[in-house]
């Protein structure tokens, strides 16, 4: 047994290794841009450009936009499948498997070919049909993840009552929707909204192929002409996507702990 | 009531689906489905089967061949380690914190791909990276002149890319682990059953379906991924995935039908990928109640 545990141990270490040896080197090599010294230059470098505030600020209100597009679609409809038309589940399951199938670059081939200028629906037109077409390429992507921390959500509360509940006090669909089930699922739709956000933040592949100036691009940009810069931009952004896990590990605290019926 | 029959008579069900289905036949059904026609249709417009033909090419085929490969060897390295790492966790008796807070890490790191992944590699094991140089200063070993290393190749890019296979592997795989009971470790051992014996014998064919699955995900996971390969390597590595790039970017294969054609195989193979996933999933719940 004791051997058991030195394996363990051993075998924790070494992934430990392999995980944290990348995040110091980079950190290490983002502080050594003044010669002979450590210091926060390449941090500086990076913050004090405009393009990083413009790149950044548009990938956010993108990532916003995203969110508030994927809850309107996603909720819903997991809302109604779940309480009305549980035969369109399997589809359901089948449409959010789809965007994990389906490389995203191929996806975005699709869109250009269909909605380019000359099409029927010719969202590359113009500036704001092609941002309507990444918010909405984004939403696509995210969906299963969005989907599945909505629908984990909704499992967890007894949907059926609650509405039925809701419909004796005299409330209508959009009260219910509303006021009953969205305060309860929250804590899920928060989780999906920053899984969300993570992904789309630094998302380089549509982005790029859209040629709209998200933080992607611009990230592949600085790779090619900077040296120490990359090395900070690689720290910001998994402070970033920490700060985003971080924060459903918080939300899943807060969770509601009602169970549903299992009749 | 007669109040309450009009309100009745919103089909808010399909009102509130519609969006969604909306969503699905936009853009998802619709795009590929155009790709599926686009490769079957020359440039006059008519059936053919030409595309298809021309993807049997050198150049395709070894960018399909190199994707493949980088995809398999990340996914089956990362499954191997994967499982091991959350087996040494779970079933280790390591500290009882430790197992939250490595997960919290995989769900970061499983995130942390494309562009900044390729960055903190570069940073690592790139000429200059801090790990080159300290084992060239340590052991007087060059990984790159006498190792034969290059961050931008086959082995760099695998890698790389087990940085978010390990985790997923990691996410996917311990709801699996903490299914195996307690009851039947104590049962194998009633009988006297060695711990290799319950691997061998229990353990491992529980497990098995469940690794299988996550394997074709880490595979089709690998395959679409683009960002991390094209800030490390640019047009070093001519994986699949660059080369349709460079494609949709400037019609690299100067013929839209080929290009459609790439991408319709694409999709194929990521879809043998997951029709493996779901049969093989469906067999690992009967275990998982």
């Amino acid at each position: 047994m004791k051997s058991q545990k030195f394996w363990a141990w051993f075998v924790f270490a070494l992934g430990a290794a392999y995980f944290i040896i990348p995040l110091a080197a980079t950190f290490e090599f983002s502080l050594r841009m003044r010669r002979g010294e450590y210091s926060f230059d390449a941090y500086a470098s990076v913050f004090s450009d405009p393009q990083f505030a413009a790149s950044f600020t548009y990938s956010v209100l993108v990532g916003l936009f995203t969110i508030v597009v994927g809850i309107l679609v996603v909720v819903p409809a997991v809302y109604f499948v779940r309480l009305r038309m549980p035969w369109l589940r399997p589809f359901m399951e089948f449409v959010t498997l789809l965007p994990l199938v389906i490389p995203a670059l191929v996806l975005v081939y699709g869109y250009i070919r269909l909605y380019g200028s000359s099409s029927l629906i010719p969202f590359t037109g113009s500036v704001l049909g092609t941002d309507i077409l990444l918010t909405c390429a984004y939403v696509t992507l995210a969906m299963p993840y969005m989907y599945r921390a909505v629908d984990n959500g909704m499992r967890t509360i007894d949907i059926g009552t609650l509405t039925e509940a809701a419909q004796i006090m005299g409330a209508n669909q959009l009260q219910i929707i509303g006021k009953i089930i969205l305060p309860n699922i929250l804590v899920a739709i928060l989780s999906g909204a920053f899984l969300t956000f993570a992904i789309v933040i630094g998302e380089f592949t549509i982005a790029s192929l859209l040629n709209r100036p998200a933080f992607g691009p611009y990230l592949v940009g600085i790779g090619t002409n900077r040296a120490y810069e990359p090395a900070a931009l690689a720290i910001i952004s998994f402070i970033i996507t920490w700060g985003a896990m971080g924060m459903i590990n918080v939300l899943g605290r807060f969770a509601p702990r009602t169970s549903a019926r299992t009749d | 009531m007669s109040a309450s029959n009009a309100k009745r008579r919103i089909p808010w069900d399909s009102l509130a689906v519609f969006p969604f289905v909306l969503f699905a036949v936009m853009f998802l059904f619709l795009p590929t489905l155009s790709l599926l026609g686009a490769a079957f249709t020359d440039r006059a417009g008519n059936f053919t089967f030409e595309n298809i033909a021309g993807l049997f090419t050198d150049q395709i085929m070894a960018a399909y061949w190199i994707s493949i490969r980088v995809s398999g060897a990340s996914a089956i390295l990362g499954a191997l380690c994967g499982l091991a790492i959350t087996l040494a966790i779970i079933r280790g008796k390591l500290p009882a914190g430790l197992r939250s807070a490595v997960m919290t890490f995989s769900g970061v790191a499983s995130n942390f791909a494309g562009v900044p992944l390729a960055f903190a590699f570069i940073a690592t094991l790139g000429r200059l990276g801090l790990a080159t140089i300290v084992i060239r200063t340590l052991f007087g070993f060059d990984i790159y002149r006498q190792g034969g290393f290059n961050l931008f190749s086959f082995w760099g890019l695998t890698l790389t890319y087990l940085y978010f296979q390990i985790p997923l592997m990691m996410l996917t795989i311990a709801p699996a682990i903490d299914g195996l009971k307690k009851e039947w470790n104590e049962a194998a051992q009633t009988l006297g059953a060695s711990t290799w014996q319950f691997w061998r014998y229990i353990g491992f064919p529980i497990l098995w379906p469940s690794v299988l699955g996550t394997l074709s995900l880490l595979f089709a996971n690998a395959f679409g991924a683009i960002a991390t390969a094209w800030a490390l390597t640019g047009s070093n590595l001519n994986i699949v995935t660059v080369l349709l790039y460079n494609q949709i970017r400037g019609d690299a294969l100067q013929n839209p039908g080929l290009g459609a054609a790439l991408a319709v195989g694409m999709i194929l193979i990521t879809s043998l990928a997951n029709v493996i996933y779901l049969a093989v999933a469906a067999r690992a719940e009967r275990w998982m109640k």
